[in-house]
């Protein structure tokens, strides 16, 4: 059965491309701590399972330091000159879009003829993963379309990945890192500390108060965080569960779904959620990091208001 | 009495992030202070950081499309993407984000939230399209406005997608909230909840449609 781990071995091939050419670009001078970086991420996609979790916490350690001692960088060489891309792009015309539709298509309707034909029960692909092994799969479609078609030069593939790659930097595994992080989190009990001290600040007797500090409080601890995910079961069980839904009554389908999409509101506004909020900034080249979170704020603060009403009136008033 | 100590791992991220520091440094020293306040040896703390790490591959495995991107990159396809714009009379930047804001709802409604994403569609397709969509309205945008509609597309892509998701009933955000809500015995099945997900995103269309359409009308003003 195909699962995620035919598709970490992939990716981390994905990962040592990027390592080879970061290696290659000789007029970067900090082309041998972007291709440590690459490998080292690359050793734990292939062998992160046969490791074991020291040697994959002493490897965290020294990604970390490759990674956070500014041994990191991109110096903007491009590949191809402006002429060339205007050239280039007038001879193969549309038709270039088609590579990059293949990816989104093979997932899209690969997941639908997987949920509505026998494939399913066939047992090919795990079900909980199928979308992203048809992304794989799309890529690698994708991939092998354009050498065939483009036929560019042997290594451009791995030069052009490279070259995005670099132009992200760490800011690739800070999600995964942040992940790392709840886990411990959740093991030394931050979040029943959380809790407890939420619970012994917070008046009794205003709904609305309790609503409103619920949603706030996903807000700041997601921010945090970069991500909603570890604040939810912190928040649910100081005031979600003990308070809006057994001593207020509250609808806890809509305590659970909304508590969470307010989380998301400070998704919108972090900069530890880089792979959504400072992964896209260096993706678009643009001046400041912020710049992105700059542009959701004005929509993640009337949102926010938007979900504390629907708490407030949707979770008790019917 | 609360142990309040483990907190401080909280405070490091706060104060690191503050001070500029490199945020993959603050939260390995964060994940480390916090292990060792929390009674952990060191070696276990450096085990559990390790194992967090390998689980969560996953969620770095979107940027596989780097290679196919930067390839058609390379053969012109940002350059494509403003010359469709460029012939089409009738599109704005404004209106091109509200049509991709829809089509990012719905598909993540469907469960497709790999399908777009910053390093496979933002980058390379709609942040050129709304550019050039800008500048048949505005005229050669200066370097600020072309930062700001740069910016605008990407933030588009996030409301979609955080907006839309959770209407799915299988992404993992809705089996955290069954599973944390069934912890205490609240038996909920995913249906009843993505369904409360449904107006949270109606507003998310229209608040973030607004401001798009404001986008449009200050493009058209500063001509």
């Amino acid at each position: 059965m195909i699962n995620l781990h035919w598709l970490y071995i992939f990716a981390g091939a994905v990962f040592a491309s990027f390592a080879i050419g970061s290696a290659r670009d000789r007029t970067n001078r900090k082309r041998w701590g972007n291709s440590s970086f690459w490998g080292l991420l690359a050793v734990s996609f292939w062998f992160g399972d046969l490791l074991g979790d020291l040697a994959n916490g002493i490897l965290v350690l020294v990604l970390v330091g490759v990674g956070g001692m500014h041994l990191l960088g991109r110096e903007g060489s491009e590949t191809a000159s402006q002429e060339d891309r205007d050239r280039l792009s007038q001879r193969y015309g549309n038709r270039l879009f088609l590579p990059a539709l293949i990816i989104p298509f093979t997932a899209f309707i690969g997941t639908l003829l997987f949920n509505t034909t026998a494939l399913k029960a066939a047992g090919l692909i795990e079900p909980k993963s199928v979308t992203l092994v048809l992304l794989g799969t799309g890529v690698i479609i994708a991939l092998i379309i354009c050498q065939g078609w483009l036929r560019p030069p042997a290594l451009a593939a791995v030069d052009e990945g490279s070259r995005l790659a670099n132009s992200i930097g760490w800011a690739m595994v800070l999600p995964q890192l942040l992940a790392a992080l709840g886990v411990i989190f959740a093991v030394a009990g931050v979040g029943s500390t959380i809790g407890a001290l939420v619970t012994a600040i917070i008046p009794s007797g205003s709904l609305f108060l309790a609503v409103l500090l619920y949603a706030l409080g996903m807000v700041v601890f997601t921010m945090i965080m970069g991500n909603a995910f570890a604040a939810f079961p912190v928040m649910a069980a100081a005031i979600g569960i003990p308070i809006l839904i057994h001593a207020d009554g509250g609808n806890p389908a809509v305590i659970g779904a909304v508590g969470m999409l307010s989380g998301f509101c400070g998704t919108l506004m972090t900069p530890m959620a880089a792979n959504f909020n400072i992964v896209p900034a260096a993706l678009l080249e643009l001046k400041s990091q912020y710049s992105v979170i700059r542009a959701q704020v004005p929509t993640a603060i009337p949102l926010l208001i938007a979900n504390i009403i629907i708490l407030y009136v949707f979770g008790f008033h019917q | 009495m609360i142990d309040y100590w483990p907190l401080l791992g909280i405070a490091l991220v706060i104060i690191g992030f503050v001070l500029r520091f490199n945020p993959l440094l603050v939260v390995a020293v964060a994940a480390i202070v916090t292990g060792l306040l929390g009674d952990m040896p060191f070696v276990k703390v450096l085990a559990t950081l390790g194992h967090g790490f390998n689980a969560n591959r996953y969620v770095t495995i979107s940027y596989i499309v780097l290679p196919v991107i930067g390839l058609l990159e390379r053969y012109g396809l940002q350059e494509r993407a403003r010359a469709l714009i460029g012939r089409m009379r009738a599109i704005t930047a404004g209106r091109l984000l509200i049509l991709y804001l829809g089509f990012r709802q719905a598909f993540a409604a469907a469960g497709l939230k790999d399908v777009a994403g910053h390093a496979q569609a933002v980058r390379p397709l709609l942040a050129p399209m709304a550019v050039a969509a800008a500048e048949k309205q505005h005229g050669k945008l200066d370097d600020d406005t072309e930062e700001r509609v740069k910016a605008i597309a990407a933030a588009t892509d996030n409301v979609g997608l955080f907006f839309g998701e959770d209407i799915f009933v299988a992404i993992a955000s809705i089996l955290l909230i069954q599973g944390t809500l069934a912890g205490f015995g609240i038996e909920l099945t995913p249906f009843q909840l993505s369904v409360w997900a449904i107006p949270s995103a109606i507003c998310a269309f229209l608040i973030h449609g607004s401001r798009l359409l404001l986008l449009d009308r200050k493009l058209e003003r500063r001509k």
